[in-house]
């Protein structure tokens, strides 16, 4: 029988050289569905993307996406099964212009013009950086960049590492904004979040880490609306966050 | 190259300057022209060395056997044409030439593809047995090169329309060294397009920036750098040929005494750098003769302070990468 879920990760280990960080993830997310990975700093989000990308390999378990074993392929190959990834430091090539890293993100067929209007639509400041070197712009401007290298081309998944860290309010509204476009042209996102205010605002489904495992999985709506939920599973609750 | 990073291209023109009170008008013009024309091969063998530097990480101290390959290989050729080499025609000249070029780049480019193979693929991301292994496979085909070409220096004729010299106001520019030097400028026009327009140039770019996030976004790297590897390996052994035909004689100690040079050459320019190893180039074929000239002893020393120069203006070099 077909698996429901576009991703999932059965009983997933990662060994980062002799240290034991991932210790068994199971998660399941279903297509066009936004899941958001929560948990507190250190709890190895970044890990189980980053395995998911082949970035790191599982040393047990399994990864399944769209009928494909990730666990056997490696980064390149994991990506052209429709996944675009943008990590924690965002991946940016510094000395790059914006347009030439937007090139980056399409396939053989070089940036097609709507594809350009959209992000241009949604980020706008880049249009006026447009050859400039991605190493001159501000953090925002640079995480607008990230996620719209992974707009350029449709694909089946996007998995973002921490958008939001670091930057300004208007700004978060913005890749908000992003996101939830992607989201309705039928995206599969997992995100990885700590601010609350932008979980809340996008997650359909919420997983929580803690210490290299899933330890609550459910619905955002529910977990919103649970504060003593919160404040056992994240140490805060949605209001002291926004 | 980034925008307003224009010190480091004015270094060249200073250093002609620099030279010019210290010798005669017509020397200072014939050691310039040799030392542009001599960079320019220079930086035929160091690209590909900076760009498998740039994109893998590995430091490959085997690179100057290809560029001594390339050399015997074109006086192979060159024994084969006479008639070529010896027609006072500039066509049959460098009809001879680039048979000889061509040659060379071909072996050494399948060579390179062989040796990424065998060798350098056991070694990603280990520098200390990238440098035992590749000096090791350095003095291992040094050693085939005496088996197969013999223990002796072989001397290469100049091919007869391209022996004499053109003499500007007193100072004499051999003909040779103009079509080294513009096959030099060439490979550095071409690989700056390459570089610059294409897609395959873009990913080379990027993934000496960052290999990891190039292979996230779906490119194979690896793949990719067998091609480079290839590339550059052929470019070392055209520029060993053109090599042998500038200096007149090929040993089997050429690519160990020139590997030194082309690591000079690199590092000044920044690792992983082509328009940085180009300048690079061009300060140490000009050191290289301005010093032979005025003060033989001190060439190899005054190319070591060059870079000690350098490296303490711009410590990573004249046109670092960036590195994300
Ligand atoms: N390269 C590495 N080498 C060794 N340990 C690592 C490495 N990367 C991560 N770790 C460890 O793995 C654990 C999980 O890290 P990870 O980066 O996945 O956490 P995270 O949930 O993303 O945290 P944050 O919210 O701070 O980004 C941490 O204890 C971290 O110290
Ligand atoms: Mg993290």
């Amino acid at each position: 029988m077909a698996d429901p879920a576009l991703l999932r990760l059965a009983g997933v280990h990662t060994h980062i050289g002799r240290y034991h960080i991932l210790h068994g993830v199971d998660l399941a997310l279903g297509e066009g569905r936004l899941m958001m990975l929560l948990g507190r700093n250190g709890a190895g989000k970044t890990t189980t993307l980053r395995t998911v990308m082949g970035l790191w390999r599982a040393s047990a378990g399994e990864i399944r996406f769209a009928g494909s074993a990730l666990t056997a392929l490696d980064p390149p190959a994991i990506a052209r099964l429709g996944i675009a990834y943008v990590p924690e430091t965002m991946g940016l090539f510094a000395g790059l212009s914006v347009r030439e890293n937007l090139l980056l993100g399409t396939g053989p067929g070089g940036l097609a013009a709507s594809r350009i209007e959209e992000v241009l639509t949604l980020f706008p400041v880049l249009r006026e950086k447009w050859d400039l070197p991605a190493g001159a712009l501000s953090g925002g401007q640079k995480q607008m960049l990230a996620i719209g290298r992974a707009m350029v081309e449709t694909r089946r998944m996007l998995v973002v590492d921490e958008p939001s860290k670091g930057l300004a309010p208007g700004v978060i509204d913005q890749l908000i904004a992003a996101l939830a476009a992607l989201k309705a042209a039928g995206t599969t996102i997992l995100l990885v979040e700590q601010n609350f205010a932008m979980a809340a605002a996008l997650g359909d489904d919420v997983a929580v880490m803690d210490d290299g495992r899933i330890v609550h999985v459910g619905t955002m709506a529910a977990l919103a609306a649970d504060t003593a939920l919160q404040v056992r599973l994240l140490g805060l609750h949605l209001g002291s966050h926004q | 190259m980034r925008a307003g990073d224009t010190a480091p291209i004015l270094a060249v023109p200073l250093l002609l300057l620099a030279a010019l009170p210290a010798m005669g008008f017509a020397d200072w013009l014939t050691l310039s022209a040799s030392g542009l024309a001599m960079g320019m091969l220079l930086f035929l063998m160091a690209s590909g060395l900076t760009l498998i530097f740039g994109l893998m990480d590995v430091l490959n101290f085997t690179h100057g056997a290809f560029v001594g390959f390339g050399a015997f290989i074109a006086a192979s050729v060159w024994a084969r044409l006479p008639g070529l080499v010896a027609a006072p025609g500039l066509a049959a000249n460098l009809l001879a030439l680039a048979a000889a070029g061509g040659a060379a780049a071909l072996v050494c480019g399948g060579l390179g593809l062989a040796f990424e193979r065998v060798v350098i693929r056991r070694v990603y991301g280990a520098h200390l047995r990238q440098i035992l292994i590749t000096v090791g496979a350095m003095i291992v085909a040094e050693q085939m090169s005496v088996v197969i070409w013999g223990p002796d220096a072989l001397t290469l004729a100049k091919p007869a329309s391209l022996a004499s010299s053109f003499i500007v106001a007193g100072g004499a520019v051999e003909k040779f060294r103009l079509v080294a030097a513009a096959l030099g400028l060439a490979a550095f026009a071409a690989l700056r397009l390459v570089l610059a327009r294409t897609r395959i140039g873009l990913v080379v770019r990027a993934g000496v920036e960052d290999r990891e996030m190039v292979e996230a976004l779906g490119y194979r790297v690896r793949r990719l750098f067998v091609f480079v590897f290839a590339v550059g390996t052929a470019l070392a052994g055209l520029g060993g040929a053109m090599w042998a035909v500038y200096a007149g004689t090929v040993t089997a100690g050429l690519g160990g005494e020139l590997t030194v040079l082309l690591f000079t050459v690199v590092v000044i320019g920044g690792l992983g750098s082509v328009s940085g190893s180009f300048l690079g180039a061009l300060l140490v074929g000009l050191i290289t003769n301005y010093v032979g000239f005025l003060a033989p002893k001190l060439a190899l020393l005054a190319n070591v302070a060059l870079m000690a120069g350098v490296l303490l203006w711009r410590p990573r070099g004249l046109l670092p990468l960036v590195r994300t």
